[in-house]
């Protein structure tokens, strides 16, 4: 019920809202949670494992119990928290994890069977038959132990990625963030001050004393309205600081527009910031902790902390009698706002015999909560008095308050270990804290009001001194100092299941069963009974488990120790964490100089590693690719076709020492390549496999262009820079990646010469003689422009390379192919290179796959026995040049019409399709239209002994097995006359 | 985690493609009689401390240097960074 007066509401504006299908009227300032406890609902869900009824525990984030589904259709979202939904006008939410309905939930009855239900009960149960898990067990369990359901539906929303840089994060602004940014602010430091509320005060936002007799809310106003006036100052609302990671740096999620039903025309949803700090204080407060007792999970209890802020913030009581339950002087002071709220307030419970008097109320000291009363809402508490007797307590609301633990979670993340304190009977950071965080306020202990403000104020100034920047402690406000007073109290003992975790449905019960059966230190502890395993990572409840397995093991909190946080502080949306970078911009994608032509073309594309790369190109009345590609080879080899070979990398060699250090990059031998040729190239991994193949054309002396494959340009550019830095750091050599400096095209078949002709200047001489098979040159093209050529051929044809700036690529495809008409040019794309470069037996990236060496590809004797080079020494290891050996041929199927597929592997006649029988394998298959047959290479052990021979082509993944003759991988031209024309 | 670039300054882990140890630029010589052992134990042995390490990382998105960064495999904390350049000449490498 809302009260009267008070709170931070906008109470003039009215927000309709739906939850559960009812619908609702709360005001701008509220929560959901807060609205719905307005409208007299105090069951907001159901508990993940035994189905109970449940309803707010907290008013922040560390909520464990008021998870719903919020908004619909591709928006929807699970576990959400309706402790921290800002309300908005047309909101609706859905319970969840309850069936058919949350008042009436059918899996309730697992309540009844929680005998069997405790923990260790995945573990023993779901032990046999094996079978069972998959088809039965598994999907049981998934429906009956869910938490929300995801939408399947894409989420319309964009998210962006951001960095910022800053002397000084402060996370979190209650009383010591709001006095650390006004010191640093003030002194002129790049502060960010990020908190995860909407509204940034922190618990001055929801206690009632004064600051310099102000409301506390009302100075925290102040003071962010002063930060906002700085320009050195930038404030984070709505931004949760979810990780703190190496060196400084933090992530944080700012939900730019969760408080809207939609984002604002274009603005994210949400942005996940990278922020770099030089320090970091950490002001991220304390959290309360509730006690263990028999029922205390029933909707209507909460933390006495929570109460409070419910009643000051937004001036709303869960029922209009309340009882409050403590083992400390926190839990009086909020009896004391509720009274003077005007709620009456039943009982105040102090578990502390010698507990202070309490004005309004009865006080009950020494007594003890031992069972509630209330299925879908609490109707009454029975209380055990001092003197042994029950007394029942009618109250629709009771606050718990256990004490508060100092929110240390991301004083964890790298390795900090909490330590206890017993004067606050918790734990404190400790340890070694990630680079550059200095802990202030209630996070390091320091409770009262007063010590929070000095300390933040304090902690500042300390580290803008260690940045060598002065500050100025502004004057302290007039604040409450009263001292911690707690007595630790952790359950009431009972026969009945009290909770301590309630997310994951973990009893004081479960952790006596873990303890019995040797589940004794806090993370076997934790992993037994999944105590603080669920997403609020345990906030409310770790603290009460491990107190309770000290009690059972005699030992005391400080040797049990605690569990690590780890990031995130809170759950984070994969969203955010993605970005844009969804769908098709997932990866950058990359296009060829002569993309946008091969578009009007209809070339059908194919990505190759982020380069989208024209595959083939149908022409009118093709209805398959087969059709499109034999045709692209045919005509090539007949005429002329043209091919855009840009995506291979290239890597410009220069200096004294350029060939020397190909020289050893190369296993074979590069030194004495004359000016205006061209090699091919094997490069080998130090472990003597086989690494990469391309071409050196040497342009000058001390000038190279290599070329690498499209899929390891980058790797292979990486590899030569650490041979050049690290191997020979005195060589006169330097590199550079051109890939995208230059288009290439490749320029192949019987006519290629007489189109190129048309093309290269006439001063440049490109006859057979003048330039012959492996030459290169600088030349122009198109009267003047700057190229190169390159007389190298993959298709086995009279071929070129032209390269030309990359931005006469789009130009030069044109050109090509007008001058190229009365040659009937033929564009081709990848598919039918690769049919080609099978049909001339050269090996790719299907044969140079991380497993051969140049033995095995036919080119053991290129490995240069009379220099170093990288990969030489291991490359002649004994097992790796056995006489069996795998080495590279063709195959031809007896039936030309029968396809080989690719990956078979090869057995004799007869053998059964065992490993033992393995002889080798397929690499590359395809269809010839050259040879009319399907044609494939690949590995055969002692493969080149076997010519002539049959075996079979098996794939146990297809079915199919074929008989096949080994052959020459060399299937057109093998004597090379047709590249030499 | 941020690299001190001994050129550029500090610089995002991000920006480096990570290689390995450091030992790696100590490669024997292959012309050298037998030397296949000391190849073996350069290709495929490396120590695994929790401690300091030096590793090799390659700036690909930045200059492309090569650095040799010694860093604590436990804490994350980088106690030098030097130009892998600088660190090979030191151990007598040449051309």
């Amino acid at each position: 019920m809302r009260l009267k007066a008070g709170g931070q509401i906008d109470r003039d504006t009215k927000l309709s809202f739906r939850f559960d299908g009812k619908h609702y009227k709360g005001h701008p300032g509220d929560t959901l949670a807060s609205a719905l406890l307005a409208n007299g609902v105090r069951l907001m869900g159901r508990s993940f494992k035994y189905h109970r009824p449940r309803g707010v525990l907290t008013a922040g984030s560390d909520e464990p119990n008021a998870l719903v589904e919020l908004r619909s259709g591709g928006r929807q979202e699970p576990n959400t928290r309706a402790t921290v939904v800002e309300l908005f006008d047309g909101l609706h939410a859905a319970p969840q994890n309850a069936w058919p309905s949350l008042r009436f939930d059918a899996l309730a009855i697992n309540d009844k069977l929680s005998n069997f239900l405790t923990a260790g009960f995945y573990y023993k149960t779901f032990m046999w038959p094996a079978a069972f898990w998959e088809k039965l067990y598994e999907p049981i369990i998934r429906r009956a132990a869910g938490l929300g359901s995801i939408t399947t539906q894409p989420d319309p929303d964009p998210y962006d990625k951001g960095f910022l840089h800053c002397d000084l994060l402060i996370i979190g602004a209650g009383p010591s963030g709001l006095m650390a940014a006004l010191t640093a602010g003030r002194a002129g430091a790049r502060v960010i001050l990020a908190d995860e509320d909407f509204r940034m005060g922190g618990r001055l936002n929801a206690e009632s004393y004064a600051i310099s007799e102000m409301a506390g809310s009302d100075w925290a106003a102040q003071i962010v309205a002063e930060l906002v006036s700085l320009p050195n100052v930038r404030l984070m609302p709505r931004t949760t600081v979810f990780g703190a990671f190496d060196h400084g740096i933090y992530g944080a999620v700012e939900r730019v527009s969760d408080h809207l039903p939609v984002p604002q025309t274009g603005k994210p949803r949400q942005t996940l910031w990278r922020i770099y700090t030089r320090r970091t204080l950490l002001c991220a407060g304390a959290l309360e902790r509730p006690i263990a007792f028999a029922n205390n999970d029933r909707p209507g209890i909460m933390t006495a902390s929570a109460l409070r802020a419910y009643v000051n913030r937004w001036a709303v009581s869960p029922a209009e009698t309340v009882a409050v339950f403590t083992n400390n002087d926190d839990g009086h002071r909020t009896a004391a706002d509720l009274i003077a709220k005007g709620v009456k307030v039943a009982a105040l419970i102090d578990t502390r015999p010698d507990a202070p008097k309490a004005a309004g109320t009865e006080l009950l000291a020494g007594a003890q909560v031992i069972d509630t009363s209330g299925r879908l809402g609490l109707t009454g508490v029975t209380v055990k008095l001092a003197n042994g007797q029950t007394r029942k307590l009618a109250c629709g609301a009771l606050g718990v308050s256990g004490g508060w633990n100092p929110n240390v979670s991301l004083t964890c993340h790298q390795r900090g270990r909490p330590a206890w304190e017993e004067r606050i009977a918790a734990f404190v950071p400790a340890g070694d804290l990630p680079q550059g965080m200095i802990v202030a306020g209630a996070a390091g202990g320091q409770f009262s009001t007063h010590a929070t403000l000095a300390g933040g104020a304090e902690k500042a100034a300390q580290a803008l001194t260690d940045l060598g920047i002065t500050a100025t402690k502004p004057d302290l406000p007039q604040a409450e100092d009263a001292p911690t007073r707690i007595t630790p109290f952790w359950h009431v003992k009972s026969d009945k299941r009290a909770w301590l975790d309630f997310q994951n449905d973990v009893t004081v019960k479960d952790v006596k069963l873990a303890h019995q059966e040797g589940f004794r230190s806090v993370e076997h502890l934790k992993r037994y009974t999944t105590l603080g395993m669920a997403t609020d990572q345990g906030k409310t409840s770790n603290m009460g488990g491990l107190a309770i397995m000290a009690e059972l093991t005699g030992q005391s909190i400080a040797q049990t120790g605690t569990t690590m946080f780890r990031p995130p502080y809170t759950p984070v949306a994969m969203g955010v964490l993605a970005g844009r970078s969804t769908g098709q911009d997932f990866r950058p994608t990359r296009l060829t100089p002569s993309h946008h032509w091969a578009k009007e073309q209809g070339a059908v594309f194919v990505e190759v590693g982020m380069w989208l790369r024209a595959q083939w190109f149908p022409r009118k009345g093709e209805t398959t690719w087969r059709e499109s590609v034999d045709r692209e080879v045919s005509a090539t080899r007949a005429s002329v076709g043209v091919c855009d070979v840009t995506t291979l990398g290239k890597i410009d060699v220069q200096g004294t020492d350029a060939a020397e250090f190909l020289n050893r990059s190369y296993c074979n031998a590069f030194a004495k390549l004359p000016v205006g040729r061209v090699r091919y190239g094997l490069m080998l991994r130090e472990d003597g496999i086989a690494f990469d193949d391309g071409t050196a054309a040497r342009l000058a002396e001390d000038h190279f262009v290599v070329t690498t494959t499209t899929a390891n340009a980058v790797p292979v550019y990486r590899h030569m820079e650490f041979a050049r830095q690290c191997l020979w750091p005195d060589m006169d050599v330097q590199l550079i990646s051109t890939t995208e400096a230059w288009a290439q095209y490749a320029i192949a078949g019987p006519n290629a010469r007489k189109l190129l002709q048309k093309i290269v200047d006439p001063a440049f001489d490109i006859s057979n003689d003048a330039f012959p098979f492996m030459a290169c040159a600088e030349i122009t093209v198109c009267n003047g422009c700057p190229a190169r050529l390159f007389r190298i051929s993959f298709s086995g044809e009279l071929a070129y390379e032209l390269a030309v700036p990359t931005r006469y690529g789009d130009a030069l495809i044109r050109r090509i192919m007008a001058e190229g008409a009365e040659f009937d040019v033929t564009p081709y794309g990848t598919e039918a290179l690769g049919v080609m470069r099978i049909e001339k037996g050269h090996a790719a990236g299907n044969e140079l796959n991380g497993q051969t060496t140049a033995l095995n590809l036919g080119m053991g004797r290129m490995v240069s026995e009379k220099k170093d080079s990288i990969g030489a020494v291991l490359s002649r290891r004994e097992g790796l040049s056995t006489a069996d050996a795998l080495k590279l041929v063709g195959f031809r199927p007896k039936n030309p019409q029968s396809r080989i597929p690719a990956g078979a592997h090869l057995l004799e006649k007869g053998a059964k399709m065992i490993v033992a029988n393995d002889l080798g394998y397929v690499t590359s298959a395809c269809y010839s239209p050259t040879l009319e047959s399907y044609i494939a290479i690949g590995f055969l052990k002692n493969g080149q002994a076997r010519m002539g021979e049959t075996l079979r082509a098996a794939s146990p993944l297809t079915g199919e097995d074929v008989e096949i003759e080994i052959v020459s991988a060399h299937f057109v031209d093998p004597e090379g006359d047709r590249l030499r024309a | 985690m941020i690299i001190n670039h001994p050129l550029l300054g500090p610089c995002d882990a991000q920006e480096f493609t990570y290689k390995g140890d450091a030992r790696l630029i100590d490669r024997p010589d292959g012309m050298a009689e037998g030397s296949g052992p000391a190849f073996y134990d350069y290709a495929y042995l490396r120590d695994n401390p929790a401690g300091e390490h030096r590793e090799l990382w390659f700036h690909e998105q930045g200059d492309r240097s090569w650095l040799v960064v010694t860093r604590n495999t436990v804490t994350h904390d980088i106690i030098s960074v030097e130009l892998a350049r600088d660190v090979a000449r030191s151990m007598g490498r040449s051309r």
